[in-house]
């Protein structure tokens, strides 16, 4: 059975996760804010929100989930999740690439 | 019969069997949302210049539910972390609040369909296109909240709308008539897809904390260990729930 968490570490994690809200919810509002700015480069702002929602996740899976300090076995589980999502993401913009091409044929043939 | 590993590590893997269990589950999970996001890359990809719709979501009620969703995260950890603290009182406030924050978070989701769903598009005889909210729907005639524009391009910009006004359409001079649902378009069936989706994981994590709040937490009493690390697998999945939509909100709403 693990220790109880005493008063003194309740307030601390209770500190940490408040921070960690705060910190998700500025970032948001920077996300609202760069979708309103209007850049020459509209890829560039959506990389910029993309960006600011990748650290979000980043800290809710790292703090929240715990992340930060899991087993060998969990890192190990998500490696091959990683991996599996990079290919399937992989395979959607290789396959979008052949969106214009197939379009021609059908116009051409 | 005694089930293994359901308060101590497993030696070979070093936690406990649900919290394995768990996480191949957001695996699979993780595949599951990727599969649509790639949908979602390749329709918007594939979408012809000028026909991807812009500002058709309400980018502060999108906000809000981030933000809720974002705290009930924070509450749901609170609440595993007042189980650790053999606080049970707490954890009931805690948990008692996270699924309050899921209401609302769905409550909200539910007035933003509603929205859509009463938000028609009527091409006329004459060519024009009346768009707006339906006010009345009489036999005879439609009555609608909204403008007039000459093309479906128009339509397609929605963060600068002009200025609305009740409209009168006979039915006569109708041609065709569809609400902003999922048939409507690629947008819309995939924007009702992937949030209806995480909904129903929504409604499905308010269930389990539910029954954890109700009658599941009497093995507090019995095994706190157990019941503690039960707390955790559902908030894990509470938390995957989160995360799904720190990346739905700025894809539907913002980009």
């Amino acid at each position: 059975m693990s220790e109880p968490l005493n008063s003194e570490a309740f307030r601390a994690y209770a500190r940490r996760c408040s921070l960690v809200f705060l910190i998700v919810a500025c970032m948001t509002l920077l996300m609202v804010g760069a979708s309103y700015m209007r850049l020459q480069n509209h890829a560039l702002t959506i990389g910029i929100i993309l960006a600011v929602a990748c650290v979000n996740a980043g800290l809710v899976a790292g703090y929240l989930m715990h992340l930060i300090s899991e087993q060998k076995m969990i890192y190990t589980l998500l490696v091959f999740t990683g991996i599996f999502f990079a290919g399937l993401m992989g395979l959607s913009i290789f396959a979008s690439h052949d969106v214009p091409a197939l379009l021609h044929q059908t116009v051409t043939r | 019969m005694d089930i293994p590993y359901t308060v101590e590590a497993r030696p070979d893997t070093g936690v406990y069997n649900a919290k394995v269990g768990m996480w191949l589950f957001l695996a699979s999970e993780v595949m599951l949302f990727g599969g649509l996001f790639s949908a979602y890359i390749l329709l918007r990809v594939a979408a012809l210049e000028g026909t991807w719709p812009h500002g058709w979501l309400s980018v502060p009620l999108g906000t809000l539910n981030t933000l809720i969703l974002a705290l009930s995260a924070v509450t749901t950890l609170m609440a595993w972390a007042s189980c650790k603290a053999r606080r049970f009182d707490r954890y009931k406030v805690f948990q008692a609040i996270t699924l309050l924050l899921a209401v609302i978070f769905l409550c909200i989701k539910g007035y933003e369909y509603q929205d859509k769903l009463r938000h028609y598009e009527i091409v006329l005889k004459d060519g024009r296109i009346a768009d707006g909210h339906l006010v009345e729907s009489r036999p005879g005639e439609v009555v609608l909240h909204g403008r007039y524009v000459a093309n479906h391009a128009e339509l397609m910009d929605g963060r600068h709308p002009g200025a609305h006004e009740e409209i009168r359409i006979e039915r006569a001079q109708i041609q065709r008539i569809q609400n902003y649902g999922p048939a409507h378009n690629t947008f819309t069936a995939i924007y009702f897809t992937l949030t209806g989706l995480h909904g129903l994981h929504v409604i499905g994590g308010m269930l389990v904390f539910a029954y954890l709040w109700g009658p599941g937490s009497a093995m507090w009493k019995t095994d706190p260990e157990r019941f503690t690390n039960r707390v955790e697998v559902a908030g894990l999945f509470w938390h995957f729930v989160d995360l799904v939509w720190i990346f739905l909100f700025p894809v539907l709403y913002l980009t």
